[in-house]
């Protein structure tokens, strides 16, 4: 996209509401060595999220959105769920398709714009529930990664079905309690980052969002990776701290438990995957 | 596919093409009908999930995409998979081709029906088959009531030139912007699909005008137009009470742009109804194959003396309720031939003619079985007061 698109007419100006005017004067774009420093000086690419106060998933946005590469030729393509409460306050193009099939939609888009436009980088990342990615739509997501197509997938796994009122997922830990897990969960955890290992994606991380600078970092191999290589895959730990009885300033403390334990950093690379981060590396994009 | 690859076709306008370009007759299945009509309408994306009897169809279109007549294509997951990545191509900027038959049509339903409210233009082949247990695999359109309440456009197919003709305007209509909806084409599976019949085809180095997503009442998910928060589907994020209003005027814009390929359809396909003896006593009213039994019925009817004419019914989205009320007013009976058990045409034409007591429930066959004459010539035997004695032969 060209970022004269992000100029305001003159004229109109003194119409605009001011966080349209914002986007123009205080967002970063054009610079794929924006991150997650630029935060309090910035202006941010999602503005006033419909999440709980205190969600973790709303810094899972802000790190992301502050750490895309290209914010400006990004597409992101989202699921039915809690994650999709935000999009309509994303300032870039999105899609709300349907509940499981972000993956699918993702497919279509991503291989039409890379004939649509050759020589730029189009790049599209899916942002989906740990329903939406290990239940409803599994089948459309690892698909999707035994075609290599070349998307950048992410899954708040939030370990429930928040946004429905707090029913078990793929992702819920054996034992847990939940609405439709009267007396606990029956079977494990789904490891979905293996699963997408063993599917063939190229680029795997798995971590909380308690440390912003871990998520751009993965973020942005991710989106290298899948743009170079084939798909990719995050999966980032964002407890619903409603759901299992948290208040709204323990988010971070859940994080940080379970970064000693199933939410461990654990990162996997194919060998072409770490050629192209090398080379990122040497770029200082990385 | 390297631009030089590319087979050489001449752009022309789809007036020119669908009404104007000398024709040659084939003679060919309905699937490669709707294969001629891929090849000459500038597709972009064509994926699809194999099923009988759709896969030859998809076959042919692969076919294409290896000639370099179609950009991408693959083998999707499934029909829900399939008819996703469409919506994702289309929304991309693609111009996509899909087809899908039964119970892979039920499969794919809730993206297919997400298409007319996500304005995505694509067109959708359907090659009808029986759904719901005992299984069968034989051509019972039940599947085409689904789809008649989504807002999506639907013709229905009478043979192998219907197929071509159908699918190549399809790909025309649906990109108007004043509509700019998805196109079903819809014909009964096996009886059209797999045996040949006469298409006229215009010449094969022809093609439409390539898909301008810009030319459209929404953007493309392209990143390459503003503003930048793009969000094409209705954000029932905000509020509850914004996605109520948000949906329903939402909706209402689909059925009314639904409405308005009423005209394009008279355009390029000579309109939503075809009339055969407009002052006929009984009328048939059919659709799909059922009009083409049911023409052979009017042709016999009429060699005996009886003055019965036909309606064939090209499109059922939008439903031709004008042009029935007017064809029909003068009617004795109206005769309603279905390949399915439900009647989902009769409750149509029902539903629109004021005195829906002259509409004979039938004939109908259904799991796939085909459609004598001889049925519906009873029925009209019945209509005229005829008594006509049957020999059964054991």
């Amino acid at each position: 996209m060209s970022l004269k698109i992000f100029k305001i007419n003159e004229e109109l100006k003194e119409y605009m509401p001011q966080e349209i005017i914002d986007l123009e004067e205080k967002a970063t774009w054009g610079n794929p060595k924006r991150g997650v420093m630029d935060l309090p000086y910035a202006k941010e690419l999602v503005e006033e999220h419909s999440l709980c106060a205190g969600c973790p998933e709303s810094a899972a946005f802000r790190y992301i959105l502050a750490s895309l590469p290209d914010p400006e030729n990004t597409v992101i393509v989202n699921s039915t769920g809690c994650s999709s409460l935000v999009f309509p306050h994303i300032a870039l193009h999105t899609v709300h398709p349907l509940f499981g099939n972000q993956n699918a939609v993702a497919s279509g888009i991503k291989r039409t714009l890379e004939w649509r436009f050759p020589d730029m980088n189009k790049d599209v990342v899916v942002i989906a529930g740990d329903g939406a990615t290990v239940d409803i739509g599994l089948d459309c997501t690892l698909q999707s990664f035994f075609r290599q197509e070349k998307i950048t997938t992410i899954c708040f796994d939030n370990e429930v079905y928040a946004n429905t009122g707090g029913q078990d997922s793929g992702a819920t830990p054996k034992g847990m309690e939940f609405k439709m897990a009267p007396g606990g969960k029956q079977w494990d955890k789904v490891p979905m980052w293996q699963l997408a290992i063993d599917s063939g994606c190229h680029y795997v991380a798995r971590l909380t969002v308690s440390s912003p600078k871990k998520v751009e970092q993965v973020v942005k191999k991710a989106i290298y990776v899948a743009r170079e290589v084939g798909p990719t895959y995050i999966h980032l730990y964002t407890p619903c701290i409603l759901e299992i009885g948290l208040n709204a300033d323990q988010g971070l403390w859940e994080m940080r438990q379970r970064d000693k334990e199933r939410f461990k950093f654990f990162e996997y690379m194919s060998d072409e995957a770490k050629e192209v981060i090398k080379k990122k590396k040497e770029e200082g994009l990385l | 596919m390297p631009e030089q690859q590319r087979p050489e076709q001449k752009v022309v306008e789809p007036e020119y093409l669908l009404l104007e370009a000398p024709r040659e007759r084939k003679f060919i299945t309905g699937s490669q009908a709707f294969a001629e009509a891929v090849k000459r309408a500038n597709v972009d994306v064509a994926i699809a999930y194999p099923i009988t009897p759709q896969s030859e169809t998809m076959h042919l279109v692969g076919d294409l995409y290896a000639q370099g007549y179609v950009k991408d294509y693959y083998r999707a997951e499934e029909e829900y998979g399939a008819m996703s990545a469409i919506a994702g191509a289309v929304r991309g900027g693609a111009r996509a081709f899909s087809a899908t038959s039964g119970p892979g049509l039920l499969r794919g339903l809730e993206a297919i029906v997400s298409w007319p409210g996500h304005r995505i233009p694509a067109v959708l082949g359907v090659m009808t088959r029986v759904v719901n247990a005992p299984l069968s695999i034989q051509p019972d359109n039940i599947e085409i009531a689904y789809l008649l309440h989504s807002g999506l456009i639907v013709l229905h197919a009478e043979n192998q030139q219907d197929v071509f003709d159908f699918t190549l305007a399809g790909f025309a209509i649906s990109e108007k912007v004043d509509v700019y909806l998805p196109v079903v084409v819809a014909t009964e599976g096996f009886f059209v699909t797999h045996a040949k019949g006469y298409v006229d085809l215009p010449p094969d180095d022809l093609k439409l005008p390539p898909r301008d997503p810009y030319k459209a009442p929404v953007p493309p998910t392209d990143c390459e137009i503003p503003p930048a928060r793009i969000q094409r589907d209705a954000p029932v994020q905000k509020s509850n009470f914004m996605s109520y209003l948000i949906h329903a005027v939402w909706q209402q814009e689909v059925w009314s742009s639904n409405r308005r390929a009423a005209k394009w359809i008279k355009h390029y396909l000579g309109g939503l109804i075809e009339v055969v003896n407009p002052d006929a006593e009984v009328f048939i009213v059919a659709s799909g194959c059922a009009a083409a039994q049911g023409r052979e019925a009017q042709r016999y009817a009429t060699m005996e003396g009886l003055n019965v004419g036909l309606v064939k019914v090209k499109s059922l989205r939008p439903f031709p309720e004008k042009e029935l009320r007017e064809v029909l007013k003068n009617a004795k009976a109206v005769i309603v031939p279905e390949h399915n058990i439900v009647g989902w045409l009769a409750k149509e034409v029902k539903a629109v003619i004021p005195n829906s007591g002259i509409v004979v429930d039938g004939p109908r066959v259904y799991g796939g079985m085909t459609l004598p004459v001889e049925l519906i010539m009873d029925e009209i035997y019945k209509a005229f007061g005829i008594k006509k004695e049957r020999k059964t032969v054991v």
